[in-house]
This record gives structure tokens, C-alpha cells and sequence, in this order.
């Protein structure tokens, strides 16, 4: 018993873990989920958030009915790296009209990466819009579907008119090393926009 | 505060309807707090017992934040709530001095390098 008690109450006087987050955004069924299942340590996991009244005071809802009730899904995993550190991966919710729930994600996140799928290259605009409008910085990775037709990283750059400095790579989101490669030349490239001095806007402001 | 014009509706397999929530939140739909998803919640002391105030869903809280503290998406995961739902008994828990929650660094003040630097090695090393 007083065993136990004291074990609690270390871990509990234990300084906490620094938690980041990385969204993993794109249109729908371009593999969100399985690009965070695939690097992270459990089962993606899923909460939901409900939007009805709770959200109508917040201005970025229009669109939303006021009065019914909406869930809005969202699938997260976990790496740990040893117990100072966590990182967070949070897929973006399919539906971009619930932008309330991406500036909730966004908010503090070191940066996002869009998922593309080259038949329907159009789905990563909303995205690829988002971050560039709030100032995150993100690579596009596209996800190499079976019998899709390869664009060129060049020509994908050209169709999702790209910054130039903005990474473009192919990745196969169901492959872990391919997932980690994607996070690490995110985390590259933000670490690149640090030292050139941009400084990043603050999401949701 | 409940929806009887909407029918419970099943979220997916394994929530609830989602008109549930409202009553274990007595009503609130709308907490004080707007902590990030990835702000860390650990409990500061032992589970307690039911009492006037404290339900199951707060005791649930804070034993699930005991060994390790978790970020709120995580605790609204294990429990099957809503975000929102979450937020609200973290603000009973916090009242009461049950929970400690500490915010991530804002985007505006990003961690220094040597944060990345782990990142990117420990990514390298998974
Ligand atoms: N061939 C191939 N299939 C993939 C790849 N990534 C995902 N898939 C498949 O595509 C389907 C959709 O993947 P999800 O990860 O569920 O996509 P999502 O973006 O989370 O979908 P929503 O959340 O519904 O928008 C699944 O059946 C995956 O197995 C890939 O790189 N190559
Ligand atoms: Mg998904």
C-alpha cells in the first residue's frame, strides 16, 4: 500500500513529456489514417468532436447547421521517444467544411503534411489552401496508388501551384519506413524555415 | 439541452448516441477551458471515490492519468467522449484540484532545435 503510494506519487511529481502534433491532411480515402497507423506505436486512435451549439459561438461554423448535432471524427496515434518526449499525429477530418475543427487541430502544431493522390489531385487544394493561408509549413507527399498513373514530382508541383522551397515526394502511406521518411522531411524542412528566420503566424488568429 | 426532435444517433461501432454526453455533463455543453488536444493531463492524486459532483467519467480520468499523464484527445479516446464532453469534466476535475493540465508550446514559440533533432533521430530509429 505505501508502496504503491509512493511509486504514484513519483510518477505523478515527474516533469511532463514535451507533446508536439503533426496533422496529416488530404482529401478523403487518400490514406490519413493509414500513414499515422503506419509510424505510430498502437491502432490509430479516434475521438470525435460534436458541433452544435458549443461551436456556434465560433465565427468559422457557417456552413454548419446551427441545430443539429454533427460529429466530426478525427484518427490521432502516438510515437513516444523515450518519457521527455511525444509526438502527436493527427489525420484532419475529411469533410473541409469543419474548419472550426482544423484551426483546433492546427493550433500549435509544428506542421502538416498534405497527402495527395494523383487521380484526384484537385481533393489536396482545400488543404494545401489552409496551410498556406494560416502559415504552417508542409510537404506533400503523394500516396502511391496501385495502377495510378505516376505524375512527375514536378508535375504535381506545377498542378498544386507550389511554393518552389515546398517538399514533394512520393511515399506509400501503408509502409513505415516510406510514413517516416515523410515525417522526417517535414520536420526538415520546418527546421529549414526556422533558420531562414520565418517567422510562422499563429494558426486561428 | 437534449435533442428530442434528433434521434439518438450511433457515431459508429463502438460510441454511444451521441446525445448521451449532454447528460453526463448535466447540461453544460460548453467548458471554460480551451485546451489544445494535445494538452497533458496527469492526475495529481489517487483516484477518488463517487461523491457529490464526481461521477464515473471523472474517476476514470483521473486513474487513466495516473502512471503517465495523457493528452485530452487521448483521454477523450479511452473514454469514447466527445472533445467537448472532455473539456467540461476537466474543468470539474481541475476545480477540485484533481487533474494538473499543461498546455503544449504555442506555434508561435516553437521548441528549439534540439527538439527536432530528437524527433528526426528517434524517427530514424523506429
Ligand atoms: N495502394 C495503396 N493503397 C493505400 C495507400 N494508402 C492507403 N491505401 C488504402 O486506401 C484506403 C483508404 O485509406 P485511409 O487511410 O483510410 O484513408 P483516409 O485518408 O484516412 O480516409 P478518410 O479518413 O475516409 O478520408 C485504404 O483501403 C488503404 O489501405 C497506399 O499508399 N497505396
Ligand atoms: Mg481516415
Amino acid at each position: 500500500m505505501d508502496y504503491e503510494r509512493s511509486d504514484g506519487d513519483k510518477a505523478r511529481a515527474a516533469v511532463l513529456p514535451t507533446a508536439v502534433k503533426i496533422l496529416v491532411a488530404g482529401g478523403f480515402g487518400v490514406g490519413k489514417t493509414t500513414l499515422v497507423g503506419a509510424v505510430s506505436e498502437t491502432k490509430p486512435l479516434r475521438t470525435e468532436e460534436l458541433l452544435s451549439e458549443q461551436g456556434v459561438g465560433v465565427d468559422d461554423i457557417s456552413g454548419v447547421e446551427s441545430k443539429s448535432t454533427t460529429t466530426v471524427a478525427m484518427d490521432f496515434g502516438r510515437i513516444s521517444f523515450g518519457d521527455d518526449l511525444v509526438l502527436y499525429l493527427f489525420g484532419t477530418p475529411g469533410q473541409d467544411r469543419f474548419w472550426f475543427v482544423w484551426d483546433e487541430l492546427a493550433l500549435g502544431a509544428l506542421g502538416a503534411v498534405v497527402l495527395a493522390d494523383t487521380r484526384r489531385l484537385a481533393d489536396s487544394f482545400p488543404s494545401v489552401d489552409y496551410f498556406e493561408q494560416h502559415g504552417l509549413p508542409f510537404v506533400v507527399a503523394v500516396n502511391c496508388f496501385d495502377g495510378a498513373r505516376r505524375y512527375s514530382i514536378d508535375e504535381v508541383k506545377l498542378a498544386l501551384n507550389l511554393d518552389p522551397e515546398v517538399p514533394v515526394m512520393l511515399c506509400d502511406a501503408r509502409e513505415r519506413e516510406s510514413s517516416k521518411d515523410v515525417l522526417i522531411t517535414l520536420l526538415q524542412h520546418v527546421m529549414k524555415g526556422r533558420g531562414a528566420g520565418r517567422e510562422p503566424a499563429s494558426v486561428g488568429s | 439541452m437534449t435533442t428530442s426532435d434528433a434521434e439518438p444517433r450511433w457515431v459508429d461501432d463502438d460510441a454511444g448516441p451521441v446525445v448521451r454526453p449532454y447528460a453526463m455533463t448535466r447540461g453544460r455543453a460548453v467548458a471554460k477551458n480551451r485546451f489544445n488536444v494535445i494538452s497533458l493531463v496527469a492526475a495529481t492524486r489517487v483516484a477518488p471515490s463517487a461523491e457529490v459532483g464526481i461521477g464515473p467519467e471523472h474517476i476514470r480520468i483521473v486513474g487513466l492519468c495516473q502512471e503517465r499523464p495523457l493528452a485530452m484527445a487521448e483521454v477523450a479516446a479511452h473514454l469514447g467522449l466527445p472533445l467537448g464532453t472532455v473539456r467540461v469534466l476537466l474543468d470539474d476535475l481541475l476545480a477540485r484540484q484533481l487533474v494538473r493540465v499543461t498546455e503544449p508550446a504555442q506555434h508561435t514559440n516553437l521548441p528549439d532545435n534540439r527538439v527536432f533533432e530528437a524527433l528526426i533521430n528517434g524517427l530514424r530509429a523506429l
